[in-house]
C-alpha cells in the first residue's frame, strides 16, 4: 500500500531515537524580532491550547485566545481525574522511553504513527518538570519525591497524579502560565467567543470568523497561523463524559474548509463509569481508570443473580478480567475492559435493576490497607472492623472526591458497598489529520490535543490524554510552528475587510438566520439524543455492516427532519444558549455520518473499532494488517460526500503482532 | 412541564434580559420531576417545556456536570448551590427537595459580578486576579528534574487542599459583603506553601489584593459564610494565612522604601 499524494506526514529521517532531537536541531527558526509581528490564534483553552499560547507568547508571538466558556480554566481538560504518564522511572521498575512509545503503540493495536508517539514519550519528562515548576501540587511520597500509581495498559508505574483532580491541576497550572502572559499584554484573551469558521486565503488559513455569545456580534480575526485545540467529538453520543459544551464544530468547519478527517471512527468507550440511570439523565461521570489499582471487578458466577453483592459469597463470584487476562488482570487497556463488560452483561451476567452493569469492588484492598496501618502504626489485638476502618481512611485519601461524586449521583456509598459501573463514551482518538508538524491539510492550520488524532491509534492509554495535550502545547508546537511561520515573516497582517473575510463570515450569518427561521417543532436537544441513540446502538462499542449502513440512512433522515424541524429560540443578537447548540449539534449530525462511513470501510477490529464480523475465536479484535495498516484521512467534497484518503503506518521498529494482555 | 418522576415543584427563577436592564422573578412549575435527576437536570426539563411552549428558556451556565468546571452557579433557597454542603449545582440532586417545595433560584449577587443574562454572571474579574499574580513566573523549558525539588508531604497535601478551589464564586455570593477572600486566598496560600512559590510570594500577595479591591470585591468581617458555602470545603485557615502573607509582604515593601 502506498500513502495517498495528498498526505504528506512529514516525518523526519534517521533512526526513531534521533528524529526529534535532529529535527529539533535543524528546524527553521524565526529571530524575536519578527516573531513580535507573527500573529497566533489558539481556539480553545484546555490543557493544549493553555499550554500552547502561554508557551507561544513566552516566546514572543501574538496570541489571541478563543473560548466558549465564561474562563479558560473551565475547558473540560479540568475534568480529567487519573493521572498523567511521564517515563521517569521514578520507581526503578523497569521504565523507559522505548518502553512508554511501546505501550502506548500496543495499547493503540498498532495504528498509530511510530515517529510521533516516540516524541510523545521522549518529552513526557519535561512535562513533569515543567509542571512542577509551576507550583502543580502532585501527590507526594513522605520523603519528598512524587508519587506514582499503576494504570491499564502497562506494567510499571508511571502515572504522575494529584488525587482524582490531576487534570483540574495541571489545567490550572497552564491556566496560571495564560493568564500571566495576559496580564503582560502578550495574550489576547476572548473568553465567551465561539470559532465559527476558519478563512482561508490563496491555500492557507488566515484567521477566523468568532461570535461573541454574550452581544451574538459576529467578528474576524486575522492570523499567520490557526491552532485548533478544542478536543473531542465524544458528545455526538449525547450521553458521553464530556461537558455539556464539548463540541466538534471548530474541527468540522475546519474539515469542510480543507482539512481531513482522520480516523473518525476511533471512539474511546471507557469501561468504568456510572451507569445510565434514567432518560433524564444529561452526562455520564467516569471513576477514573485508577481506581482500577484498587478494585476488583466481578459478577456474580450465576446468571441473573438477584442478590445483594455482600450476600454473594467470594466462591461465586467471576473476577472475569482476572480469569482472562492474568497477566494484566483488572488493568488491561480501556477497549479490552469494556467489551468484556459489555460481553457478560450481554450474556445475562449483569448486576443492579438495568442489569447493565458491574461491580468495582475495593474490599479486599481496603482490608489490605488497613493491615498495612496496622503495621506502620505499631498495633496489637486489633479488630476486623478496626482494620478496615484503617483502610478506609487510605482508601479516601487516595481516592475521596470520586468516592463523594458516586455516592451523590447514585445515592449509595460505595465504603459500603461496591460500585456499579459500566462503559460510556469518554474520548476520541480520531480527530483532525495532522503532520509530524501538527499541521492539518491546510496550511497554517494546526490541531493539537485531543482535536487531532496522531498518537493513540486505535485505542488510547489511560493517563495519556494529558500527556499529550500538554506535549503538544508545551514542547512540539514552539518548535514545529517555525518550520512554517519562518517562511511567513514577510506577510503583512491581512486587513478583515478582505473578501475571504467578508464571505466568511456572510455564509455564518446565513447559517444563523437560517436557523432561527425554520421555527419547527423540536427542540435541539431532541436531535440530539436522536442523534446520540443512532450513535450509541450502531456506531458504539459492537458494529456491523448491516447496522452501518442502517445507521448512515437513519442520520440522513435526521438531518433533513433537523433542517425543516428545529425550533431554536430567542435572536441572533443576544446571550442564546439553544442557539449555540443548535449549531454544535448540525455539524454532530454531520460528523455522526463520516464516523459511520469510516467504520463501514474499516473491514477489521482494532481497539475501539470493534466490527463484530472480525473477531477471535475468544472474542478479542482481530486486525487485518495486510489491508488496513494505515490512517483513514477523509476529505470532505460536499454534502454527504467524503473520499477516502490513505497514509500508510509503517512499523519499522516495533513488529506488528496480536495484542495479548493474557 | 413533565419529566418521569413524581415531584412536582414550583420555581421562582430571577429573569432578567441583560446587565443594563431591570430583573424580575417569574414563577415556573416544574412537573414530573425524578429525585434522580440534577439540579440542573430538572432546568433542561423545565427549559424543555418552554421551548415547545414557545417561550423563553432560562439561561444559565452549566458544562461539566460533575462538579469540578466550576460554571454552574445557582443561589438556590438563598443559598449559593442550594441546600447540601460540599456540592456545586450541577451535582444536587431533587432527591435533596420534597414533592410540592417552592424552589427560589437567584443568579450570584455581587458589583464585581454583573449578571449577562438571567442566572449567567460575569465572573472575569477572578482571571484578572490571576493574570496579577496567581502564578509562578517560570517560562516553559526552563525546569529541573521534579525530583530535585523535595517538598514535604503535609505541605503538597495542604497546597492540594487550597488548588482544588474551582472558581465559581460561591464564597461571594455567599458573603454579605461580596468578599473574594476565600478564592484570592486559596491561590495565595497554594503557592506560599510551596517552595516553587516563594521567588514572588510578597509581590503575589501584594498584587493580588490590590486587583481585587480594584474589580469592587468587599472586604472581609471573619463571617465565615464563604467556607460553609464553598462547594470544595476551602479552609478559612487560607484566608488567615493571607493575611499573614499581606502583612509580612507589607513589612518588607515598607523596608525596602
Amino acid at each position: 500500500m502506498a500513502s495517498s499524494s495528498k498526505l504528506n506526514a512529514k516525518i523526519p529521517e534517521g533512526t526513531l531515537e534521533n528524529k526529534w532531537t535532529k529535527y529539533r536541531s535543524t528546524v527553521h527558526l524565526v529571530n524575536p524580532a519578527n516573531k513580535r509581528s507573527l500573529e497566533i490564534i489558539v481556539v480553545g483553552s484546555g490543557l493544549a491550547g493553555s499550554s500552547a499560547a502561554a508557551s507561544l507568547a513566552e516566546m514572543g508571538y501574538k496570541v489571541k485566545v478563543f473560548c466558549f466558556q465564561d474562563s479558560p480554566r473551565r475547558a473540560h481538560s479540568i475534568a480529567a481525574q487519573g493521572g498523567v504518564n511521564a517515563a521517569k522511572n521514578y520507581q526503578n521498575d523497569g521504565d523507559s522511553v522505548y518502553r512508554l512509545f511501546y505501550d502506548t503503540i500496543k495499547g493503540g493495536d498498532y495504528r498509530a504513527r511510530e515517529a510521533n508517539v516516540h516524541r510523545l514519550a521522549e518529552v513526557s519528562g519535561s512535562i513533569i518538570d515543567q509542571c512542577v515548576a509551576q507550583g502543580v501540587p502532585f501527590a507526594r511520597e513522605y520523603g519528598g519525591t512524587l508519587s506514582n500509581r499503576s494504570f491499564g495498559g502497562t506494567q510499571v508505574q508511571r502515572t504522575f497524579y494529584a488525587a482524582g483532580q490531576t487534570g483540574q491541576q495541571l489545567l490550572l497550572g497552564a491556566y496560571s502560565a495564560l493568564q500571566r502572559q495576559v496580564g503582560m499584554g502578550a495574550v489576547q484573551m476572548l473568553a465567551r467567543h465561539e470559532m465559527m469558521d476558519v478563512v482561508n486565503i490563496d491555500g492557507k488559513c488566515r484567521g477566523i470568523i468568532a461570535r461573541d455569545l454574550i452581544t451574538g456580534k459576529l467578528e474576524r480575526h486575522f492570523a499567520h497561523a490557526v491552532l485548533l485545540c478544542t478536543g473531542g467529538y465524544g458528545n455526538v453520543f449525547y450521553l458521553s463524559t464530556n461537558a455539556m459544551g464539548c463540541n466538534v464544530t471548530a474541527a468540522w468547519k475546519a474539515h469542510k474548509k480543507g482539512a481531513f478527517f482522520g480516523n473518525p471512527c476511533y471512539t474511546q468507550i471507557h469501561p468504568t463509569c456510572i451507569p445510565v440511570s434514567g432518560d433524564h439523565q444529561s452526562k455520564l461521570t467516569l471513576m477514573s481508570e485508577s481506581l482500577r489499582n484498587d478494585g476488583r471487578i466481578w459478577v456474580p458466577k450465576k446468571p441473573n443473580d438477584t442478590r445483594k453483592a455482600n450476600e454473594i459469597p467470594e466462591e461465586e463470584r467471576d473476577y472475569y478480567l482476572e480469569r482472562r487476562y492474568p497477566a494484566f488482570g483488572n488493568l488491561v487497556p480501556r477497549d479490552v475492559a469494556s467489551r468484556a463488560a459489555k460481553e457478560r452483561c450481554d450474556a445475562g451476567y449483569g448486576v443492579g435493576t438495568s442489569k447493565m452493569a458491574v461491580y468495582l469492588d475495593f474490599a479486599a484492598n481496603t482490608e489490605r490497607y488497613g493491615k498495612i496501618q496496622v503495621n506502620k502504626l505499631g498495633l496489637h489485638n486489633v479488630s476486623k472492623e478496626e482494620v478496615i476502618r484503617l483502610g478506609k481512611e487510605v482508601v479516601k485519601e487516595k481516592y475521596g472526591n470520586l468516592f463523594d461524586m458516586y455516592k451523590q449521583i447514585t445515592g449509595e456509598d460505595p465504603y459500603e458497598l461496591p460500585m456499579r459501573i459500566y462503559p460510556a463514551v469518554h474520548y476520541t482518538m480520531g480527530g483532525l489529520w495532522v503532520d509530524y508538524n501538527l499541521m492539518t491539510t491546510v496550511e497554517g492550520l494546526y490541531a493539537l490535543g485531543e482535536a487531532n488524532f496522531s498518537d493513540h491509534g486505535a485505542n488510547r492509554l489511560g493517563a495519556s490524554a494529558l500527556m499529550q495535550g500538554l506535549a503538544d502545547g508545551y514542547f512540539v508546537i514552539p518548535y514545529t510552528i517555525g518550520d512554517y511561520l519562518s517562511e511567513e515573516i514577510r506577510t503583512k497582517s491581512i486587513p478583515t475587510d478582505h473578501e475571504a473575510f467578508v464571505k466568511a463570515e456572510a455564509e455564518v450569518q446565513e447559517r444563523i438566520t437560517k436557523l432561527l427561521a425554520i421555527k419547527g417543532t423540536k427542540s435541539v436537544d431532541n436531535f440530539h439524543k436522536r442523534l446520540g441513540k443512532i450513535m450509541w446502538d450502531k456506531c458504539g462499542m459492537a458494529r456491523n455492516a448491516q447496522g452501518l449502513q442502517e445507521a448512515i440512512t437513519d442520520i440522513q433522515n435526521l438531518k433533513k427532519e433537523f433542517w425543516s424541524d428545529v425550533r431554536v429560540p430567542g435572536t441572533a443578537n443576544e446571550f442564546n444558549p439553544e442557539l449555540e447548540k443548535a449549531h454544535r449539534v448540525a455539524d454532530f449530525i454531520e460528523l455522526g455520518e463520516l464516523m459511520c462511513i469510516d467504520a463501514l470501510t474499516r473491514n477489521e477490529s482494532c481497539g475501539g473499532h470493534f466490527r463484530e464480523e472480525y473477531q477471535t475465536p475468544d472474542g478479542e479484535a482481530l486486525r487485518d494488517d495486510d489491508n488496513y495498516a494505515y490512517v483513514a484521512a477523509w476529505q470532505y467534497i460536499a454534502d454527504s460526500n467524503f473520499e477516502l484518503h490513505k497514509e500508510e503506518l509503517k512499523y519499522e521498529n516495533i513488529k506488528l503482532a496480536q495484542r495479548n494482555y493474557a | 412541564m413533565s419529566g418521569h418522576g413524581n415531584m412536582n415543584l414550583t420555581l421562582k427563577v430571577w429573569k432578567q434580559k441583560n446587565k443594563d436592564t431591570k430583573g424580575k422573578f417569574e414563577t415556573y412549575q416544574a412537573k414530573g420531576i425524578s429525585p434522580d435527576m440534577s439540579f440542573l437536570e430538572m432546568f433542561d426539563v423545565v427549559n424543555e417545556q418552554l421551548i415547545s411552549g414557545n417561550q423563553e428558556p432560562i439561561a444559565f451556565d452549566h458544562d461539566c456536570r460533575e462538579g469540578i468546571c466550576g460554571a454552574c452557579s445557582m443561589y438556590i433557597n438563598g443559598r449559593p448551590h442550594g441546600p447540601k454542603g460540599g456540592v456545586t449545582t450541577c451535582q444536587l440532586h431533587m432527591r435533596s427537595f420534597k414533592d410540592g417545595d417552592t424552589i427560589v433560584v437567584e443568579p450570584w449577587r455581587s458589583a464585581a459580578f454583573p449578571v449577562i443574562k438571567d442566572l449567567a454572571v460575569d465572573r472575569s474579574s477572578f482571571d484578572r486576579i490571576i493574570s496579577a499574580g496567581g502564578f509562578v513566573s517560570v517560562n516553559t523549558g526552563n525546569s529541573k528534574d521534579a525530583n530535585n525539588i523535595l517538598i514535604n508531604k503535609d505541605d503538597a497535601d495542604e497546597a492540594f487542599n487550597a488548588a482544588a478551589c474551582i472558581g465559581c464564586g460561591a464564597c461571594v455570593a455567599a458573603c454579605k459583603n461580596s468578599s473574594a477572600m476565600l478564592f484570592v486566598s486559596a491561590k495565595v496560600s497554594q503557592l506560599a506553601l510551596l517552595p516553587q512559590g516563594q521567588i514572588e510570594r510578597y509581590d503575589r500577595v501584594l498584587n493580588m489584593v490590590k486587583q481585587m479591591d480594584e474589580e469592587g470585591f468587599g472586604n472581609c468581617t471573619n463571617t465565615g459564610a464563604c467556607e460553609a458555602e464553598c462547594p470544595k470545603s476551602i479552609s478559612l485557615e487560607n484566608i488567615a494565612r493571607l493575611n499573614r502573607e499581606y502583612s509580612a509582604a507589607k513589612l518588607m515593601q515598607d523596608k525596602v522604601n
